[in-house]
């Protein structure tokens, strides 16, 4: 089962660099999608099903679709022509190809019985630890949680609206 | 079944890492200073997994929760300044955008 991780480890380590030195956002977030993929892959290779599968939800659900949302908001114009574009670069190729590599190496080691290397810590135990010793910790995750949802709905509006509809 | 050694999780983690850092000072546009420090978050997650996975405890992969909670507040907040900076300034550079007033 080592060689999962070096190859998940060497996908993650080439799609971090592309995302760095890519000069168009939405390129870079095909990468960042990659990448988020390959570390999933490494925590599964290390033992930790639970967060790979936290990682899979959050990283690469919620916060790229915050990310792509945002990234279409800046740049609006010629929505038709950009999308001809993007279709014809050819752009999307290497990320493709590299969740490809990803997605061969998880059926090969689900599929030769290949259980990740290690042992395996349980959700059950990390649930346990997260609300016995950990509780004060969800709580203040709670708190950085509801005052982030409160700045995002502060910031969201735009001053001259909320003059507006003061009135 | 040989496990993978603890080493190389943390080499990876600090390779991820360095790659996110030098993202973070060398990219001028804050969407890729944003995403840059997404990486460094990720790697740093490695090495919790990493750690946890040596000493058989959930300590570490509990640790990793919270910094999904940590990144998830601050992609948040942070893109919504982008916006509000886009809005105000007309271009996300970093350097442009170095001057504030209250």
């Amino acid at each position: 089962m080592n060689w999962y991780f070096y190859a998940s480890g060497i996908v993650a380590v080439i799609a971090a660099l592309m995302v760095v030195t890519r000069a168009n956002a939405m390129h870079a977030l095909l990468y960042l999608v990659t990448l988020f993929l390959a570390i999933a892959s490494v925590f599964w290779t290390l033992g930790a099903p639970f967060l790979a599968a936290l990682q899979i939800i959050i990283y690469a659900g919620a916060i790229m679709v915050l990310f792509v949302f945002v990234i279409m908001m800046l740049n609006i114009p010629n929505e038709a022509q950009r999308e001809r574009t993007w279709l014809r670069s050819l752009i999307w190729v290497l990320p493709a190809f590299l969740v490809l590599i990803l997605l061969i190496q998880f059926v090969v080691a689900v599929g030769t019985k290949g259980a990740p290397a290690g042992a395996v810590i349980a959700s059950k135990a990390v649930g346990r630890s997260l609300f016995t010793e950990y509780v004060i910790g969800v709580e203040l995750a709670s708190l950085l949680l509801l005052a982030a949802l409160i700045a995002a709905f502060h910031f969201g509006v735009l001053p001259e609206r909320l003059e507006t509809s003061d009135d | 079944m040989i496990s993978v050694p603890t080493n190389h999780a943390l080499i990876l983690a600090a390779v991820i890492f360095l790659i996110g850092a030098v993202g973070v000072t060398a990219r001028r546009n804050l969407i890729f200073v944003l995403m840059s420090v997404e990486i460094m978050l990720n790697a740093t997650a490695i090495a919790f997994i990493a750690a946890a996975s040596k000493w058989h405890q959930p300590d570490g992969q509990v640790f990793v929760i919270f910094i999904l909670v940590t990144a998830s507040a601050e992609v948040a907040v942070g893109l919504t300044l982008f916006l509000r900076i886009y809005h105000g300034w007309k271009n996300l550079d970093a350097d442009e955008v170095s001057l504030m007033k209250g």
